[in-house]
C-alpha cells in the first residue's frame, strides 16, 4: 500500500488522540457477550458522537416543528437549523451554492433519484451508462431498470485480481454514446479507493457526466466535489457518524436545474392549480413532502464533529491503522486478503481457509469483534473474484491498535474451533 | 472458546461441514435452490422418490458450516424415509434449532440431529441450519420458484 498524497501530513492539522476521541462515542463503552465491543463494522453503518446524539436531542426538545410552513417562531428555528445543515453540508463537500445539495434518505436514494430524473429525461435508447464490476447493487439496479425501460446499453469497467478498475478498458469503453458514468469511490468490499479525479477527466473529454457513489468515501477521504469535478456525488448520513434515514445528493446547480421532478407532492412547488403545477428551484423541487428534518441537523452535526477533527487526521489515523492491520492480518498463514489494490482505505476484507465467512463472523461475535460477512451487495465483485463471501473488518476513526489485536485474537480462535 | 461455541461447532458438525456426505447431483431427481440472500449461501437439493419412499438424496451448493453439516446430515437421516416422515423430522428439528423444542421430547425424536441444539443459542444461525431442510420441502412439492431465506 503506497503513501497517498491525498492525505499527506500538514503542520496546522490537529494532534489526533483516538483515546480521547473515543470518549466521545457512548456506544464503545458496552460489553457484548462479556467482552468488550470491538467494532469493527462501520462500513456497514458508524457510530454516533454525542455531538450528534446531542444536537438531535437539543433539536427535538428546543425547536422542533415543521419547515418552511408556519409563521410561528418553532417553525422559523427549524426551517433555519435545517437550511443551516445544508449550508454545513455545502462546505463539507466543498460544493459552490447550498442549492446544490438535495437531501435525500441516502446513497441509495440519490442514486435512484439521478437515474430517475436525469435518466427518464436525456436517456434514450442506445445510449449508454459506464458503471463498474465493483460497484454495489445500488447502483447496478437503478441503471439496469432503465435498461429495461428505456433501452439503455449498461457497460461495466472490468476490474484485476486485486480489485482495482482497469482504466485502459475503462477508456476503451468510453464512446460518442457514452452518457454517464457512475462510480464508486472507495469500495465498500475491498477498499479500493477508484482515481475519481482522473475518470471524470476522461470522462468529460468524452461529453459524458460522471456520478460518484460516495458511500464509503465521505467518511474516511477528505472529499471535495469540486477538486474531484464530478457532477453528482451522493452519500449517506449514518456511514458518516450521522444518523440513518438522510444523507445528500450533490449536483452541480445546471444538472439540477434541468431535471425533473423525483417525487411529487408539498414542498417542491412554486404554484399549484388543477391546470398547471410549476416547481420550485432545486433544492426544494427533490424534496417532496415533509423531509427528514430532525435527520438533516444530525448530518450536520456529524459533519461538523469530522471537521472539527481534521478529516486529514482522521484519514491519516485510519490509513495508518489499516496498514498495520493488514501486515498484522497477513502474518497468519491460513487468512488470504480480498483486495490487494495499490490505493485502499477503510476496509480489510478476508478468507479464513476451510472456513466460511458466516463461521468466522460467529466466532469473532463471541470475541466481542463485531464485522460484517457476506457479499456485501456486491455479488458481480464477488464472482469476479472467485469467492461466495469475505469476512470484513472496517475501520473507522475512533478503532485502535489494540483493536486490531482482538481482531488477530478472534481469528486465532476461528482456528482453534476449526482445527 | 465460549461454552456456546463449542455446543454450536460440535466435532460432528465440523466434520460434515468439512466432509458432506451425499454431495453430488442426482440426475433424474426432483430438485429445488435455495438461497440465503443475507450471506451468499445456496444449496440445490435433489430427492429420488419412488413408491412413496425418497429413494435417494443428495445436494450441493456453498455455505458455512452449519449449513453444509445441516444438509449432509439431512440427507442421511431421510433417505428411506415417507416424504410426510421427512416434513414431521422437519418439525422437531426447526422446533430443535429455535429453541422451541420440549428438551426431553426432542432429543430422542431427531436422532443424531440433535447436535444441531446449540443452533438456537445463535438466532442469526437458524437460517444457515434450516436452509436446506425448506429447500427439500420445496423439492417434495414440485415448487420451480427458488426458496428464499428472506
Amino acid at each position: 500500500m503506497s503513501a497517498s498524497p491525498r492525505i499527506a501530513g500538514s503542520a496546522s492539522a490537529p494532534a489526533f488522540d483516538v483515546e480521547r476521541v473515543r470518549g466521545d462515542f457512548p456506544i464503545l463503552t458496552e460489553t457484548v457477550h462479556g467482552k468488550p465491543l470491538v467494532y469493527l463494522d462501520s462500513a456497514a453503518s458508524a457510530q454516533k458522537p454525542t455531538a450528534v446524539l446531542d444536537a438531535v436531542r437539543r433539536f427535538d426538545a428546543e425547536s422542533y416543528s415543521n419547515i418552511h410552513r408556519g409563521v410561528h417562531l418553532l417553525s422559523e428555528r427549524a426551517t433555519d437549523a435545517y437550511e443551516q445543515a445544508r449550508g454545513t453540508l455545502q462546505r463539507f463537500l466543498g460544493a459552490a451554492d447550498p442549492s446544490e445539495v438535495v437531501f435525500v434518505r441516502g446513497t441509495t436514494e440519490g442514486i435512484n433519484l439521478v437515474a430517475s430524473s436525469w435518466g427518464r429525461k436525456f436517456l434514450q435508447a442506445g445510449d449508454e451508462v459506464v458503471i463498474t464490476t465493483m460497484e454495489h447493487h445500488s447502483n447496478i439496479v437503478p441503471w439496469q431498470i432503465l435498461r429495461d425501460e428505456i433501452g439503455i446499453v449498461l457497460r461495466v469497467v472490468p476490474v484485476n485480481d486485486d480489485g482495482e478498475l482497469l482504466l485502459d478498458e475503462f477508456e476503451r469503453m468510453l464512446g460518442p454514446r457514452t452518457r454517464l458514468v457512475s462510480v464508486v469511490h472507495l469500495s465498500n468490499a475491498l477498499g479500493t479507493v477508484n482515481p475519481v479525479a482522473r475518470i471524470v477527466e476522461m470522462a468529460h473529454e468524452r461529453g459524458a457526466l460522471v456520478l460518484v457513489d460516495g458511500a464509503q468515501s465521505a467518511p474516511h477521504l477528505a472529499v471535495d466535489v469540486t477538486a474531484l469535478g464530478c457532477d453528482f456525488y451522493v452519500f449517506s448520513g449514518h456511514k458518516l457518524y450521522g444518523p440513518t434515514g438522510i444523507g445528500v445528493l450533490y449536483g452541480r446547480r445546471e444538472h439540477l436545474e434541468s431535471m425533473p421532478p423525483y417525487q411529487s407532492g408539498g414542498g417542491m412547488i412554486r404554484s399549484v392549480s388543477f391546470e398547471q403545477t410549476l416547481y420550485a428551484k432545486p433544492p426544494a423541487r427533490f424534496e417532496a413532502g415533509t423531509p427528514n428534518i430532525t435527520g438533516a441537523v444530525g448530518l450536520g452535526a456529524a459533519a461538523d464533529y469530522l471537521d472539527g477533527l481534521g478529516r486529514e487526521a482522521v484519514a491519516r489515523h485510519e490509513h495508518e491503522l489499516l496498514e498495520f492491520a493488514t501486515e498484522r492480518v497477513r502474518r497468519i498463514p491460513e487468512v488470504r486478503l480480498i483486495g490487494n489494490a495499490q490505493d485502499k482505505a477503510g476496509v480489510l476484507s478476508f478468507l479464513v481457509e476451510g472456513v466460511h465467512a458466516h463461521d468466522v463472523g460467529t466466532i469473532l461475535d463471541q470475541s466481542g469483534v463485531a464485522i460484517r460477512v457476506g457479499h456485501h451487495c456486491t455479488q458481480p465483485l464477488m464472482q469476479r473474484l472467485g469467492v461466495a463471501a469475505t469476512a470484513r473488518a472496517s475501520f473507522g476513526l475512533y478503532n485502535t491498535r489494540g483493536e486490531v489485536e482482538a481482531l488477530v485474537r478472534g481469528i486465532e480462535n476461528v482456528l482453534e474451533v476449526f482445527a | 472458546m465460549s461454552s456456546e461455541l463449542r455446543e454450536l461447532y460440535q466435532e460432528v458438525i465440523l466434520d460434515h461441514g468439512r466432509r458432506p456426505r451425499n454431495f453430488r447431483k442426482l440426475d433424474t431427481a426432483k430438485h429445488a435452490e435455495g438461497f440465503n440472500p443475507l450471506c451468499g449461501d445456496k444449496v440445490t437439493v435433489y430427492a429420488d422418490v419412488e413408491g412413496g419412499r425418497i429413494r435417494d438424496l443428495a445436494f450441493q451448493g456453498s455455505g458455512c458450516a452449519i449449513s453444509t453439516a445441516s444438509a449432509s446430515m439431512m440427507t442421511e437421516a431421510l433417505k428411506g424415509k415417507a416424504p410426510a416422515e421427512a416434513e414431521e423430522l422437519f418439525e422437531k428439528f426447526h422446533a430443535l434449532v429455535t429453541g422451541n423444542a420440549d428438551p426431553e421430547a426432542s432429543a430422542e425424536s431427531v436422532g443424531k440431529l440433535a447436535v444441531f441444539s446449540g443452533v438456537s443459542e445463535f438466532p442469526v444461525r437458524v437460517k444457515c441450519a434450516t436452509l436446506a431442510w425448506h429447500t427439500l420441502r420445496a423439492a417434495l412439492e414440485g415448487c420451480d420458484d427458488p426458496v428464499s431465506t428472506e
